[in-house]
């Protein structure tokens, strides 16, 4: 792209914010720093929330267990869709309903954290709490996204976030992921001066 | 999706969007607490102007483990015994904010006429209509189909997958059956081929149009192999004086499914029938209660189908309404 990183362009053209070697540092930072808050990777448990969130757990699962070795990055990696515990079903286009898969431990007692691409109004998340309380009772729910754009409805915050991005209301977040766009990178469209 | 009316509406994509939506719902079903928030302060009224026991159990029993308010509504005991008609019985549950109606209707149309006019806002799911349409039991049926027999040779998740190839024969009164006219049309979008196999006096007028083959001889069909064979009740109760058969006993011999006729099939082969059976008329103890017989499970399949049903008609109703609001933008939450 020619456009240089972070300078939003008069005509409204995507802005690469993330490379794809901002992407990955910024995960294997969120990695150490779930592994420190948590004293090792015992009791973890990672649900990615579809779409973006799965590819993204289960980089972050792989990075823990090159850290710790004692971890089987696929024995605590699992998914979680929310589709059918949004609030906002009846004013948005059908949405396609997911898989939710588990780890074979399940989550009762573990430390659960939710991982997605772009924390905005924290109604995903809001979603998400809700259907983990169907599934079981973690000792404690955490989150970890990539990006935190702001504009919260709710409050909900991240605890542990790849990159803080300031946005204006009309402005779109596009995360890209090699596992579902073909390339690593994070966009911001509609970008206005 | 806004109804669900035939299953001659439902292009590939569409069925096959709803098999999958329904394998996310069977999904939650397994788990200890079944209930889901999705369709909460919705409310469903379940329509019913004829008899039915699993129909209306399931469609109870969808709407629910997604939370939304239930009425039941039986023409009998209601008003519609005194002489009420379609219109004001629909314009009474538009006035108490019905969101969808399940509607089962002796005659023919009911549905659409019921979707066509606008005496109500709520989606419309045809729950069985006269001889006419059932769509909810064949798209059950064809996720029975899917869940066995697709995915069998190549071992994979069904998930997005058609029937293509499949060989489905459909036995018996076709005449009556509106579980076999839906499931002609639907399993004929999903690619299967699909043999109906009835004496000729309980085989429809114009039944050569149909997208099925037709034969008069169950053992031929079931010397071909086919990967299912689907049998359908005798509906007696539509026959009126007779004369569609000579007697129980010989229309037993020529098309029910013994002992006999089940060791014939191949070993993948599955047994279905839409219930209720009549044991001993179109189908045996032997094969009803065989293990290739998936009876029970179409029951079960039936909850998370018509769920899938009814999150499909309910999500996005008020999209237009909500594209009006201002500043709708951003699927990131």
């Amino acid at each position: 792209m020619s456009v240089p990183a972070n300078t939003p362009s008069a005509d409204g053209d995507p802005v690469e914010i993330l490379g794809a070697g901002d992407m990955s540092r910024a995960l294997t930072r969120i990695g150490h720093e779930i592994l420190e808050r948590n004293h090792g990777g015992e009791h973890l448990v990672l649900l990615g929330i579809p779409t973006r969130g799965v590819p993204l757990a289960r980089r972050l699962a792989a990075g823990l267990a090159k850290v710790e070795p004692g971890l089987d990055a696929q024995a605590f990696v699992g998914d979680l869709d929310v589709t059918m515990y949004r609030d906002d079903l009846a004013h948005q286009p059908t949405r396609t309903v997911g898989a939710t898969a588990l780890p074979v431990a399940g989550i009762d007692g573990k430390v659960v954290v939710l991982v997605d691409d772009v924390l905005f109004s924290g109604r995903t998340i809001r979603a998400a709490l809700d259907a983990i309380s169907d599934l079981g009772r973690p000792r404690a729910v955490q989150l970890a996204v990539l990006v935190d754009r702001g504009h919260r409805e709710l409050p909900i915050r991240a605890d542990y976030v790849g990159k803080n991005l300031p946005t204006a209301a009309g402005e779109r977040v596009r995360v890209l992921l090699a596992e579902t766009d073909g390339r690593d990178g994070v966009l911001l469209e509609g970008a206005r001066r | 999706m806004r109804h669900l009316l035939s299953t001659g509406d439902l292009s590939r994509e569409q069925a096959v969007t709803i098999l999958d939506t329904a394998a996310a719902m069977a999904a939650t079903q397994a788990r200890e607490i079944k209930k889901l928030p999705t369709l909460r302060g919705r409310t469903v009224v379940n329509l019913f102007f004829e008899d039915s026991t699993r129909t209306r159990i399931s469609f109870e029993t969808a709407a629910k483990r997604l939370s939304a308010d239930v009425i039941n509504f039986s023409a009998k005991g209601s008003s519609v015994s005194k002489g009420e008609s379609l219109k004001d019985t629909a314009q009474t549950l538009q006035a108490m904010g019905a969101d969808a109606v399940v509607i089962r209707h002796h005659a023919s149309g009911a549905p659409h006429r019921l979707a066509a006019s606008r005496w109500t806002d709520g989606a419309v799911v045809n729950a069985g209509d006269g001889t006419h349409q059932h769509p909810t039991q064949a798209l059950l049926d064809a996720y029975t189909l899917r869940r066995h027999l697709i995915g069998l040779h190549g071992g994979a998740d069904p998930t997005g997958r058609d029937l293509d190839g499949l060989r489905v024969a459909i036995v018996g009164d076709v005449l009556h059956s509106r579980v076999a006219r839906s499931n002609v049309q639907l399993l004929h979008t999903l690619g299967a081929q699909v043999t109906l196999v009835a004496p000729p006096t309980l085989l429809p007028v114009g039944v050569e149009s149909w997208t099925a083959d037709v034969s008069y001889h169950l053992d031929e069909v079931l010397a071909q192999g086919p990967d299912a064979v689907m049998m359908l009740r005798v509906q007696r109760e539509r026959m009126g004086g007779g004369g569609f058969f000579p007697s129980p006993w010989e229309y037993t011999r020529g098309y029910g499914l013994d002992a006999r006729r089940l060791a014939q099939l191949p070993e993948h082969t599955i047994v279905m029938h839409p219930g209720p059976m009549n044991r001993g008329l179109e189908i045996s103890a032997d094969a009803a209660d065989s293990p290739r017989s998936v009876v029970v499970e179409q029951v079960a399949n039936g909850v998370a189908v018509r769920m899938a049903v009814l999150y499909l008609v309910l999500s996005g109703q008020d999209q237009t309404a909500g594209d009006l609001v201002a500043g709708q933008i951003g699927a990131h939450a």
